[in-house]
């Protein structure tokens, strides 16, 4: 080619440039947009702790508040089901709750600060589907005969104990989040905060 | 192009509208575009069925565009409560099936609309498979049309949200969900695309937004990129063999007839036939069985409580199930991961269609005995993941065969029908060739 000779390499040089900050205003103007899908700071802003009052809560009872968008169970286990823990922790994934899934007051065995009451967000770490309760021991919910007791994620099949701990082989990966939680008396909780324990 | 009028493009005869024309053409490519892709455009003469699924996912998209425009007017994106209790994108959903005159039709037809997109874009995807249409020259729009597929599958996804149903919010919580599990960003990443830390109304409102702006603009720039390299090439026919070989003293393939009116008009009949079918679903069983609706979006969304049974869509659940295949960590990375890398591989892989099949010959009727039986196992072990994505983990054929292994070694087989093509498709027997097509 004839052309290529006749390359103004100053020319060039301009062309060259005014592309490459062209394209860095381009890149920079996507920066607002992409940044607009962010929370906003009104989403930010909300997530306030709850107060619940568990004075009539009775043993084997569960209640579910709402606490930033989210379920939070909680849980007051009878003795039974207390007893099912310790026989399950070789069929858990993670039985002495060494993922960080809990704050360090309830990394013990059943996960609570008081030992039946179990606060935890009902969001299976799997792909956050709410799990089931499937209380009952054995095959009556359509659980296998040796089932002893604990929840089922309807999505993808993941099953956790009455401590929220979930079971091997199972799509989700961690055991149940336990929110950061205190109690502000004997029968007053406080789901979301946690001054003394932290 | 066949047409050698580019220089003189249209003379007028004269006439008031030859001379209107003429003015067009001296401006504007009109002739010129109607004769390259419509009278002039060669297509091969043995067309069949299958080659009714182009046009008909065309008429659907036409579908879908048309009607979504009228509910939008209707619609409102918004996830808080109204006066009653009810989340006002539900209560309108609601108010279009009952108060708005014939929004009932309007949203049904929307609604069974999705499910016929599916179907049609099924058979058109299983049409290339079975007579090569990917195959070199037409690698290109085999590519575009997994992109197609990809964003159809965005804007089904997208568009299910909107009712903000039970599964509906649900169904965005879990696939958002799997972005979750990408290392590292994943969390973010989640939070950006769902503009909060659950689903809520900053996500309803961007899902609208990208299901009625730019889903559909992307769609429709694919669809012409789809179609434009279709033309450059020509059309694949079930023969599988090139028309473009042997042409007429005027530069046509011999075994070519114009597009228009031939397959217009042919493809005016697949229409009749479709929009009978379609009506009969959309008047008489528009939730098709639930499965084109299911029952649980009847119930407004709840963020405490997941239904006891949540599944996608059923035009989702082939690829649900590669998703709940995978359930054993992998390289110290979480199952659900590979659960997503599983899912997404399982579309990607289409597109390397054109490079994995090496058959010297496109069409399935001169293809041998292990091309016909694995295409068929893959039809058949397709359907059957299709099946257990709608059912709970759990399930068990006849209450006795587990459906979670059979859907592990169904998950592998279809991977290995891919990745083994290479090597299969070579040994395999093949039939000459004809010359020509083949009627």
């Amino acid at each position: 080619m004839s052309n290529e000779s006749k390359v103004d390499c100053g020319r060039r040089r301009l062309v060259v440039a005014t592309a490459a900050v062209g394209g860095v205003g381009a890149l920079a103007a996507l920066v607002p947009f992409l940044s607009s899908m962010l929370p906003s700071e009104r989403a930010k802003a909300a997530g306030a702790p709850v107060e619940v009052d568990i004075g009539s809560l009775e043993p084997g009872q569960m209640i579910t508040v709402e606490w930033r968008g989210k379920p939070v169970w909680i849980f007051n286990r009878n003795p039974s089901m207390l007893e099912t823990l310790p026989k399950l922790n070789d069929s858990v994934a993670d039985p002495k709750s060494e993922k960080n899934m809990q704050p360090a007051y309830c990394k013990n065995e059943t996960r609570s600060i008081k030992p039946e009451i179990l606060v935890a967000v009902g969001i299976c770490t799997h792909l956050g589907c709410s799990p089931s309760t499937k209380f009952k021991k054995g095959a009556d919910e359509g659980m296998d005969s040796n089932w002893l007791g604990g929840f089922l994620c309807p999505c993808h099949g993941s099953t956790f104990d009455f401590a929220g701990r979930v079971f091997k082989s199972k799509p989700a990966p961690d055991n149940l989040e336990v929110p950061p939680h205190m109690y502000l008396s004997d029968k007053r909780i406080l789901i979301g905060e946690d001054k003394k324990g932290a | 192009m066949a047409s050698n009028t580019n220089f003189e493009k249209y003379k007028s005869d004269g006439s008031l509208q030859g001379n209107l024309l003429e003015w067009f053409d001296a401006r504007f490519p009109a002739t010129s575009m109607w004769r390259g892709h419509l009278s002039e455009y060669y297509a091969p003469k043995n067309f069949n069925f299958w080659y009714f699924f182009g046009s008909l996912a065309m008429m659907v998209l036409v579908i879908q565009i048309l009607t979504g425009i009228f509910l939008v007017m209707h619609y409102k994106p918004d996830a808080s409560l109204n006066a009653n209790g009810i989340p006002v994108a539900f209560a309108s959903v609601e108010y279009i099936m009952r108060d708005v005159p014939w929004g009932w039709l309007i949203r049904y037809m929307h609604s069974t609309g999705a499910s016929a997109f599916f179907i049609v874009v099924y058979l058109h995807m299983f049409r290339g498979m079975l007579y090569g249409s990917y195959r070199q020259p037409r690698e290109l729009i085999w590519v575009f049309g997994t992109l197609l597929f990809l964003c159809l599958m965005a804007e089904a996804f997208m568009g299910y949200l909107l009712p903000w149903g039970q599964m509906s919010f649900w169904g965005a919580q879990v696939i958002v969900n799997l972005f979750s599990a990408i290392p590292l960003i994943g969390e973010p990443l989640s939070i950006w695309i769902r503009g909060d830390f659950v689903v809520g109304d900053a996500t309803l409102n961007r899902f609208f937004s990208f299901h009625v702006i730019a889903v559909p603009l992307v769609l429709l720039g694919l669809v012409a990129a789809h179609i434009l390299a279709l033309h450059e090439v020509g059309s694949n026919n079930p023969d599988g063999v090139e028309i473009k070989k042997r042409k007429d003293v005027h530069g046509n393939p011999l075994d070519g007839i114009p597009f228009h009116p031939y397959y217009t008009v042919k493809d005016i009949v697949g229409v009749v036939v479709f929009l009978m079918v379609f009506s009969i679903i959309v008047f008489f069983a528009p939730e098709g069985g639930g499965y084109f609706l299911e029952y649980n979006n009847f119930l407004p969304a709840d963020p405490l409580k997941t239904p006891p049974h949540i599944a996608p869509v059923w035009y989702f659940t082939p690829y649900y199930s590669l998703l709940r295949a995978m359930v054993w960590p992998l390289f110290g990375i979480d199952a659900k991961f590979w659960g997503v890398v599983a899912m997404g591989a399982g579309v990607v892989i289409l597109a390397f269609l054109p490079w994995l099949d090496r058959s010297p010959v496109k069409s399935i009727r001169y293809r041998g005995p292990i091309f016909k039986t694995l295409l068929t196992l893959f039809v058949i072990s397709f359907a059957i993941l299709g099946f257990l994505g709608t059912k709970p983990p759990s399930y068990a054929f006849f209450g006795v065969i587990p459906g979670a292994p059979v859907a592990q070694v169904l998950s592998a087989f279809y991977f290995l029908y891919f990745l083994t093509m290479p090597w299969w498709s070579r040994i395999d027997k093949y039939k000459p060739e004809p010359d020509r097509v083949t009627m």
